[in-house]
């Protein structure tokens, strides 16, 4: 192999590839959060909701988590658009990430619910508590933190995973990579820096996101006992 | 511009069957790897421990895409010119999958109660006779929905190889979505044809993961 490695070709591209990092993070931030309301808000109806809005719920979560994101990503791009919907990339690629992660936080949360003890509801409501501080202080609030782990993982692959949107030209890190290495004829550099760019992001996610689980969920470290 | 028709309908199942293959590609040399590397992470050897770690961090951190690229530059890098894009997906899908299902083997392995292992221990049985006869077995009852589970997940995983030129299921719809230009309803097809592989291994996962807590607290 007398392969001649070059890194320094790729020092140019230096601010364009962070531009690509920034826009990876601000497009996961907002799948995130929006996936988070969204998802809770389906583990809620898929819960308690009337029959048809679970079955309807149900059909959602199973459509999503059987195919894969590449093709959503299409479906909400080129479908949008040939419906007359004419939606930018980032728009359209923070709508089919939301879509997409929003089904798989519906399960994580839902199993949350599930580990509720019907117990505590009923004494929640000894206290006269309505339905919604029962749903908002008894059920929701120790439901996400017991699943909070897993939903830590779930949002660090949201990341590595918006990797896809490149393919209906969002200008994330890796869409920015594949303009670099078509510039540069430096693939192998360009794809190993975006690798570890990427590597360095999922540190930094999951930093962020136990950094808000420690803020959230004081209680814990107050009475220094899980629930 | 022609119509969607019956020729195209073909070309996404022929599409599928190297969905299907790739997906074994991936499924076989990433649970080999997997395998050996489950074992790493529960060597009694620390720097073994510490490289199967590193190893599962730098996959877990890194997206598949950006693997798909790298086994495809890197081969090319290498002097392989003209080897298949099949061979860069393979590469790829068995990295990506390895290092997923080496943790949930770990995992399973490691749920094998402690009094088992020392049982075995006290029959004479050590290293590689203890796993095999004692603790693996054990495992591989716990191991089974999980390994089915992400199945589906190295199934819908495999779309990426598209972007290596790897004619599959999903690049399959993108051709045919670019002779006729109709992409609500070619995407939505190849979206149900995944669906029809990845739906009954998930039901079966769950099935399998209702079966096995029967009779457990």
């Amino acid at each position: 192999m007398n392969y001649q490695w070059s890194f320094t070709d790729l020092l140019p591209y230096a601010p364009e590839l962070l531009a690509g990092a920034w826009l990876t993070l601000k497009l996961s931030a907002g799948a995130t959060v929006l996936g988070f309301a969204a998802g809770t808000a389906c583990a809620v109806a898929r819960h308690s909701g009337p029959r048809w809005l679970q079955a309807l719920v149900g059909a959602y979560v199973e459509a999503i988590r059987n195919t894969p994101l590449l093709i959503q990503v299409f479906l909400v791009y080129f479908g949008l658009a040939s419906l007359g919907l004419h939606v930018a990339a980032n728009g359209a690629a923070v709508l089919a990430l939301v879509v997409n992660v929003a089904a798989y936080t519906c399960e994580i949360v839902r199993a949350g619910i599930a580990s509720v003890q019907k117990a505590q509801i009923e004494a929640g409501e000894c206290l006269g508590l309505n339905w919604l501080q029962v749903y908002r202080h008894i059920v929701l609030a120790p439901a996400v933190e017991r699943v909070y782990p897993a939903l830590t993982g779930q949002y660090v692959m949201l990341m590595l995973a918006s990797s896809i949107t490149s393919q209906i030209s969002a200008e994330e890190l890796t869409a920015v990579a594949n303009r670099v290495q078509s510039d540069t004829f430096r693939a192998f550099e360009t794809y190993i820096v975006a690798g570890l760019a990427y590597l360095l992001l999922s540190f930094v996610v999951r930093l962020a996101l136990w950094g808000l689980g420690q803020w959230l969920f004081s209680r814990r470290r107050r009475l220094g006992t899980p629930l | 511009m022609p119509n969607f028709n019956w020729l195209h309908v073909g070309f996404l199942l022929q599409g599928l069957a190297w969905t299907l293959g790739l997906s074994v590609i991936a499924a076989l040399g990433g649970g080999a790897v997997g395998f050996g590397l489950a074992l790493a992470r529960l060597h009694r050897l620390a720097p073994v421990r510490a490289l199967a770690w590193a190893y599962v961090q730098l996959m877990q951190g890194t997206p598949l895409l950006i693997l798909m690229f790298l086994g495809y530059f890197g081969f090319n890098m290498l002097g392989f010119q003209n080897l298949p894009a099949l061979v860069a997906a393979g590469v790829a899908m068995t990295l990506f999958s390895s290092a997923y299902l080496g943790e949930i083997w770990r995992g399973c392995i490691q749920s094998v109660p402690r009094p088992q292992w020392e049982a075995a221990e006290c029959l004479g049985l050590e290293g590689w006779p203890r796993l095999r006869h004692v603790v693996l077995p054990q495992a591989l009852r716990i191991a089974t929905p999980p390994t089915v589970g992400f199945a589906v997940q190295i199934v819908k995983n495999t779309s990426l190889a598209s972007v290596v030129g790897f004619v599959e299921l999903a690049q399959a719809g993108k051709l045919v979505n670019n002779s006729t230009f109709q992409p609500f309803l070619v995407y939505a097809l190849v979206a149900g044809l995944y669906f029809l592989i990845c739906w009954p291994l998930s039901a079966w996962s769950r099935r399998l993961e209702r079966k096995l807590h029967v009779g457990r607290g």
